[in-house]
């Protein structure tokens, strides 16, 4: 008997019935073939969230991004205009990577004036032109205005930046839905405080999607994590979401509030208790507006007990708007068919003192704890689907936005090799 | 920098006030956990205070003994999950993966 109602199809998954029911063939995370057309018609053709414009506040603010599945990297820099672009991080003389430190592989961030190629000085300015040529004489008829870096289209929603490899691609608002607008006014651009944390994963991009996509698995694999006796009671109901919504390629799920704060104290460890904060961040909401009247995606079933919703963008961008007024964003880099880096990102109303400084610094850590029993399950995971002794596995309706990202994924492959054979 | 002069009780776990999330991580998983129960037996019943001692000042500006208290309390928090749940270092079921802190608003 289910705890919260479900449509009348009698299921999330037979409501959006072209899901179907059917087994699923995980063949998608472990094949390299089906990988190298996923980079193709998946990775060099949507938008893709790299960061937030709070990361370059200023003219001449700029971050690399490193795109190992699109087989480039990129820089995002603000301009004089205060604009922010991106651009392929290759000087036009030569090819060599343009902004790097010690390492050319690993990301970085600063701010500069303008850039200078390390290998023979050519100088470009914020809006990515060419501005200087050492030895221009020795060139034969170069003109700077034709050697500018090469832009790649960056477009801003709700103050994330986005970026999109396919020159001829639909513009970003189109592309993230009804779902993204029924986001649009909530505080981000209030919750400036940041903790980020990165770890090369040894799955499939999916599979870590997979694990924070879906809730089933929260009472059984953290289940050391809470108290005994609530431990014991979370094992026996289960879980169920309030919500699901499918939105083109992307998805949501709402969630109860379940520890934040909890009915009784007793039902968390001794330091939640003092500094009121936890797994599902600071029991208290910050002092901001915007968090009362929530913009229509959130919390789409109306429910009292509504705690936090997941969206995943599609492809590889995860955002977990919190009820106390915080917010999560996870990202999925894919290095290879087996490996990916992954990304996460807590963002909270910077504090005022120390009381709330440290329910952040709880809630960081916890996330942690969690985490690392994730995706410790996933290089087991990606290791036994390798060996095909089993190819299909029944998904079940609190897992619906795994069998819907994965036929999103497997669509997109298949709409592209169309498109070329045609 | 030594610890406001009322929390020297505190000064035999001094090495704990470290200002970053990576140092403390790492001396979590050097500690025995002896040494992590003993931090937190002496820290966990003066954290209020200490929350108290240093929201006296203001926040953007704490002198240097409360922001050596903080990062002491920080420490506190990152021994909690080991003393209060774990009764082990490590993150059970963890095994080989890790996730390393890359940026954090440092105190």
């Amino acid at each position: 008997m289910p705890h919260f109602p479900k449509p009348a199809a009698g299921s999330w998954t037979e409501h959006y019935s072209e899901l179907g029911t059917a087994p699923v063939d995980y063949n998608d995370s472990i094949d390299p073939a089906h990988y190298e057309a996923e980079r193709e018609a998946i990775f060099k053709r949507t938008w893709l969230n790299v960061g937030r414009v709070e990361s370059v506040p200023k003219v001449g603010s700029y971050f690399t991004k490193e795109l190992a599945v699109a087989d480039t990297s990129l820089i995002i820099v603000r301009g004089k205009d205060k604009q922010i672009r991106a651009f392929h991080n290759v000087c036009r003389h030569r090819g060599n990577k343009l902004v790097w430190n010690d390492y050319p592989g690993e990301e970085v961030k600063g701010t500069c004036r303008q850039f200078t190629c390390k290998y023979h000085a050519w100088r470009y300015d914020l809006a990515g032109e060419l501005t200087f040529i050492q030895q221009e004489e020795e060139f034969f008829d170069v003109d700077k205005a034709d050697y500018g870096l090469k832009s790649v289209r960056c477009e801003i929603w709700e103050g994330f930046i986005f970026v999109n490899l396919d020159p001829d691609a639909a513009p970003l608002a189109e592309y993230l839905g009804e779902m993204a607008k029924g986001l649009e006014g909530y505080p981000f651009h209030e919750m400036t405080e940041v903790y980020s944390y990165r770890a090369e994963v040894g799955s499939n991009w999916k599979l870590f999607i997979d694990a924070f996509a879906e809730f089933y698995h929260a009472p059984v694999l953290h289940q050391k994590q809470a108290v005994k006796d609530e431990a014991d009671k979370l094992l026996g109901y289960g879980y169920e979401a309030l919500h699901y919504k499918l939105d083109g390629p992307h998805s949501m799920i709402s969630s109860w509030g379940g520890m934040s704060p909890p009915k009784d104290p007793k039902m968390v460890k001794p330091i939640e208790r003092v500094l009121r904060s936890g797994l599902f961040g600071p029991w208290d909401r910050p002092d901001i507006d915007g968090l009362d009247d929530l913009p229509p995606s959130l919390n789409p079933a109306r429910h009292k007990a509504w705690g936090s919703d997941s969206f995943v963008f599609f492809p590889n961008f995860m955002l977990l708007i919190w009820a106390p007024g915080w917010y999560l964003t996870y990202h999925y880099w894919p290095t290879a068919v087996d490996r990916h880096i992954f990304e996460a990102s807590l963002y909270f109303v910077p504090p005022k003192n120390a009381r709330e400084r440290l329910g952040h610094e709880l809630a960081g850590v916890t996330f942690k704890e969690y985490a690392l029993q994730d995706a410790n399950t996933l290089e087991a995971t990606q290791t036994m689907l390798k060996g095909r002794a089993v190819t299909e596995f029944p998904l079940n309706d609190q897992e619906i936005l795994l069998r819907h990202l994965h036929k999103i994924a497997r669509d997109h492959v298949k709409e592209n090799s169309d498109a070329a054979a045609r | 920098m030594p610890l406001p002069a009322e929390f020297a009780d505190l000064e035999p776990y001094a090495g704990w006030a470290l200002a970053t999330e990576p140092e403390r991580y790492a001396k979590r998983l050097e500690s025995s956990m002896e040494e992590m129960q003993a931090f937190y037996d002496a820290a966990f019943p003066r954290l209020e205070d200490a929350i108290a001692y240093i929201d006296r000042h203001p926040w953007d500006d704490l002198p240097e003994d409360a922001r050596t208290l903080m990062h002491l309390m920080q420490g506190l928090i990152m021994v909690s999950f080991p003393v209060e749940v774990w009764k082990q270092p490590r993150v059970p079921d963890s095994g080989a993966a890790y996730l390393d802190l890359i940026v954090e608003p440092v105190v």
